[in-house]
């Protein structure tokens, strides 16, 4: 450790790790939290960033290790308990209530009353329309919160997490859902928060953004730290090493094979969100057998919602598929998947598996058809394609009667693929594969992509990770705000192209854009 | 279904699996205890007779909760279990004795099987009327059922206007004779009522552990929305979940009027109470996903055999309302020891593993 010391510091985690059922997402970390700077902490997806903010947070206890705030030792039992001794986070998955509004959640939990003990509203909004005037967003404090854009929405739970006047502030992916704009406004607000001497943890993908805001860097891989320095002393080669290691990402060399003709066409997608605009705004792509077609967008730009319009999640989509050249005249999802659709859902535990359920009933979940006769499912039958299944996609269980919860994430992924793929699917529709795995079940679910390019699947893989969407796709598509902003070749696709298609109809003004939507 | 892991973690013995094991037996050792516990305790217990007589009062709350269980995997509940028996009692009854009326001077009298499937085809109506409710129209299952509770009590009220149908025996020439088969008829020397027990829970539970519409009640009460996603077709299975319970509570109320030879339209109530204790009793869990047939079946075989040993024994039937809720919730408690001590054992084992 060769950072200087010319900041104090204000926290410090010791050795500390963290088990979860399955896996070990922290071990022995030691982080130390600057007054007044910007504490960057970057790591790929599944590091352990999540986890190491939580613990400090008071959201989740280390399993091991210690928490020192100003040299003296604390444990939080709560993150209340965090937030009593000045702790505030911005959560990457929102934490906000919908159905209350943006005064109402500000102040969830110390919520301003008066002398009766009833919330004074007024006095909550006018206190909430300070904190969101200093963010610019043309929020109104009396909206709800459910009818705001996600973008919106996470700009509230930043104002919130201000609203704490938290001596450390841990900013979680503050910018995935931001516009351009937007993060210029943010940035200003924690150049404030720093000058007043909050200490801010950051965390982001970006390392352009690192780069330009950081203080001090610390990097994660695998839930251990990999390195720790002064922000001026690295450049984004020595990250980018920490994070990758000396084993570089494994993304399985395309093979050369040439995709075939056109498995799928979708025209004139569209899906009307509920506060009025367009989730999906009239995409349309077509799909070669063979060929992996990358869906690059922020998060909110609409592309797990293009997914569920495909598989006829939504009764009230519109727009047509086609299959192989023919309509597809069936709107719901099991006639669909029979047709020969499958999507590999982007949150695992809410709409991947049956978590209760054995590995081998997740797998056959949506294939049992196949192993029924007359009504009566074989077992034999079935256990047969399940070890099959297996050991195809090398999932690593102790049996096929093991319920699937007690899986590390990564091989919950699989188990996710194997069903989908026991369909028999021509076109296969991945949102965000990798989220949460770690190294090797990564590689093994890119190695499995490109076997099933080479067997004539056309794949559509949506992600928000500039490399994964370089690597593995034949052409990349672009989404952003519900439109389909870009189409490139893999040849002509350059990082900076795609992030500026990614950030097209974020309009420069935020306030210009908020009333488009109202 | 929930017990092919368990054979899986009782495999690898260690200390925690074997009190797993017990844990996991808890409600057939239960069961076991109740029969030691009044066969030295009450006189007679042990009798033939008496035996068969249990069986016969506990086949009929087997039944609903049977139905009921499907309905709880699945993440819902029913309600209305109680009033659909004391309406198809009163279809029944009002059958025997009235046939329909076709009001052109004519009126058509059905023989007794005919009854009995009209009465079938009413409990299955009243069922898809809840699954419609809680499918189409988005209604909570509580909601529902309990609307459907009130709605089927009244109309089995206004059949009679609140009056008994006695003496069901049917006129020979008429051909209705016959009706209390069911209730009083034997067959191999055991009641009628306990063999339709027994093949409706042999299919009951072949269709929960070897046909995809049994593991899709199980997928759909898991995780609705992934089932979704694999393509369950989600509101077909509830549909079926919520008809299976009217038919088994439209069995229970043919097998009652038959017994009794009589239907009153106040039969069944609080019937859904008893079926849910028994099919909680049994291991299923209230928020889904978690169950078996069996289990359920000998839950009510425990809660039945409870309370007509206690009536033997002469206890008060305030205390035994005490005792049966006292059961009830020690086997919920000992149900949710039971999960943390396995998700404590499959860590343990994936440590020991890596």
């Amino acid at each position: 450790m060769t950072a200087a010391t010319d900041h104090h510091v204000l926290l410090k985690l010791e050795d500390v790790s963290k088990v979860y059922s399955g896996t070990v997402a922290v071990k022995r970390a030691n982080f130390e939290v600057r007054k007044g700077a910007v504490n960057v902490l970057v790591g790929e997806n599944g590091a352990g960033k999540s986890t190491l903010m939580k613990i400090i947070a008071g959201v989740e206890q280390p399993t091991l290790g210690r928490i020192l705030l100003e040299g003296e030792e604390v444990s939080f039992s709560s993150s209340g308990d965090a937030v009593n001794r000045g702790i505030g986070m911005v959560f990457q998955e929102l934490n906000l209530f919908g159905n209350l509004s943006v005064a109402e959640n500000i102040f969830a939990t110390r919520e301003i009353t008066n002398r009766f003990r009833k919330i004074d509203s007024r006095e909550q909004e006018r206190r909430a329309a300070e904190f969101l005037e200093r963010l610019q967003a043309g929020i109104r404090p009396d909206m709800l919160v459910e009818d705001l854009r996600i973008g919106q929405q996470q700009l509230v739970e930043i104002a919130k997490a201000v609203s704490l006047d938290a001596r450390i502030l841990i900013m979680d992916e503050p910018t995935s859902a931001l516009s351009a704009a937007e993060v210029e406004i943010l940035f200003k607000v924690i150049a404030d928060l720093k000058a007043r001497g909050v200490a801010i943890v950051y965390i982001s993908h970006r390392l352009e953004e690192l780069i330009r805001i950081g203080d001090y860097i610390t990097v994660l891989r695998d839930g251990r730290i990999t390195g720790q320095e002064r922000m001026k002393n690295v450049d984004t080669q020595w990250i980018v090493r920490q994070m990758i290691g000396s084993d570089a990402k494994d993304f399985a060399k395309p093979d050369g094979h040439v995709p075939g003709e056109e498995i799928f066409r979708a025209e004139d997608i569209c899906l009307p969100r509920v506060t009025g605009g367009l989730a999906v705004d009239h995409v349309s792509l077509s799909l070669r057998a063979g060929e992996i077609l990358g869906i690059y967008g922020l998060m909110g730009a609409g592309r797990s919602e293009l997914f569920d319009c495909i598989m006829g999640r939504h009764g009230h989509a519109t727009g047509v598929i086609f299959i192989a050249g023919k309509k597809v005249r069936e709107r719901d999802t099991t006639r669909r998947i029979r047709r020969g659709l499958a999507l590999i859902p982007e949150d695992r535990q809410r709409e991947g598996l049956v978590s209760i359920l054995s590995v081998a009933s997740n797998l056959t979940l949506a294939s049992l058809s196949r192993f029924v006769r007359l009504f009566h499912i074989s077992g034999a039958k079935e256990i047969q394609a399940v070890t099959q299944m297996v050991r195809e996609l090398a999932i690593k269980v102790a049996g096929p009667a093991q319920e699937v919860s007690s899986l590390s994430g990564g091989n919950q992924q699989k188990v996710v693929i194997g069903k989908a793929l026991l369909t028999g699917p021509k076109v296969l529709l991945m949102d965000e594969p990798s989220r949460g795995i770690d190294v090797g079940a990564k590689a093994d679910v890119f190695r499995t992509m490109r076997k099933l390019s080479r067997d004539g699947l056309g794949i559509l893989f949506a992600t928000s990770d500039l490399d994964e969407v370089m690597a593995l796709s034949d052409r990349i598509a672009v989404m952003s705000n519900g439109k389909l902003t870009g189409m490139f070749d893999r040849a002509e696709a350059t990082e900076a192209s795609l992030v500026a298609a990614s950030a097209l109809g974020h309009g420069p003004v935020p306030h210009m854009e908020s009333h488009a939507h109202d | 279904m929930t017990d092919i892991p368990a054979k899986a973690s009782v495999a690898s013995t260690s200390n925690g699996s074997v009190l797993l094991t017990l844990m996991k037996a808890r409600t057939f050792i239960a069961l076991i205890a109740v029969l030691i516990f009044f066969s030295i305790a009450a006189p007679n217990f042990l009798s033939a007779a008496n035996l068969i007589l249990m069986s016969k009062h506990v086949a009929l709350n087997a039944f609903l909760a049977m139905g009921m269980t499907f309905v709880i995997i699945t993440g819902g509940i029913d309600l209305s279990v109680g009033s659909i028996v004391g309406l198809c009692g009163m279809v029944a009854g009002y059958l025997v004795l009235n046939g329909i009326d076709l009001q052109v001077g004519y009126t058509i009298y059905f023989n007794v099987f005919e009854i009995a499937l009209i009465t079938l085809a009413v409990g299955i109506l009243i069922g898809a009327v809840n699954g419609l409710l809680i499918t189409r129209l988005n209604v909570a299952p509580f909601i529902a059922t309990l609307g459907v509770l009130y709605v089927a009590r009244g109309l089995a009220l206004l059949s009679s206007d609140g009056r008994t149908f006695p003496n069901l025996v049917g006129k020979p020439d008429l051909g209705t004779t016959g009706f209390g088969f069911l209730g009083a008829g034997r067959l191999l020397g055991l009641p009628v009522s306990i063999w339709i027990l027994v093949v409706v829970a042999v299919g009951a539970a072949y269709l929960a552990k070897y046909t995809p519409l049994g593991r899709h009640i199980f997928a759909v009460g898991g995780n609705e929305r992934a089932a979704r996603i694999s393509g369950v077709r989600v509101n077909m299975v509830k549909m079926f979940v919520y008809m299976f319970s009217g038919f088994c509570a439209a069995v229970v109320g043919l097998i009652i009027s038959s017994e009794l030879m009589a239907s009153h339209p106040a039969t069944g109530e609080s019937f859904e109470l008893n079926a849910i204790a028994a099919a909680v009793l049994g291991g299923t869990s209230m928020s889904g996903g978690r169950g078996t047939i069996g289990g359920t079946i000998v839950g009510a075989f425990v809660i039945g055999i409870l309370s007509d040993g206690l009536v033997m024994m002469g206890v008060s039937s305030f205390w035994q309302m005490v005792i049966k809720g006292l059961v009830i919730i020690v086997a919920v408690v000992v149900d949710q020891a039971q999960r943390r001590l396995q998700s404590r054992v499959t860590l343990m084992q994936m440590a020991k593993a890596g």
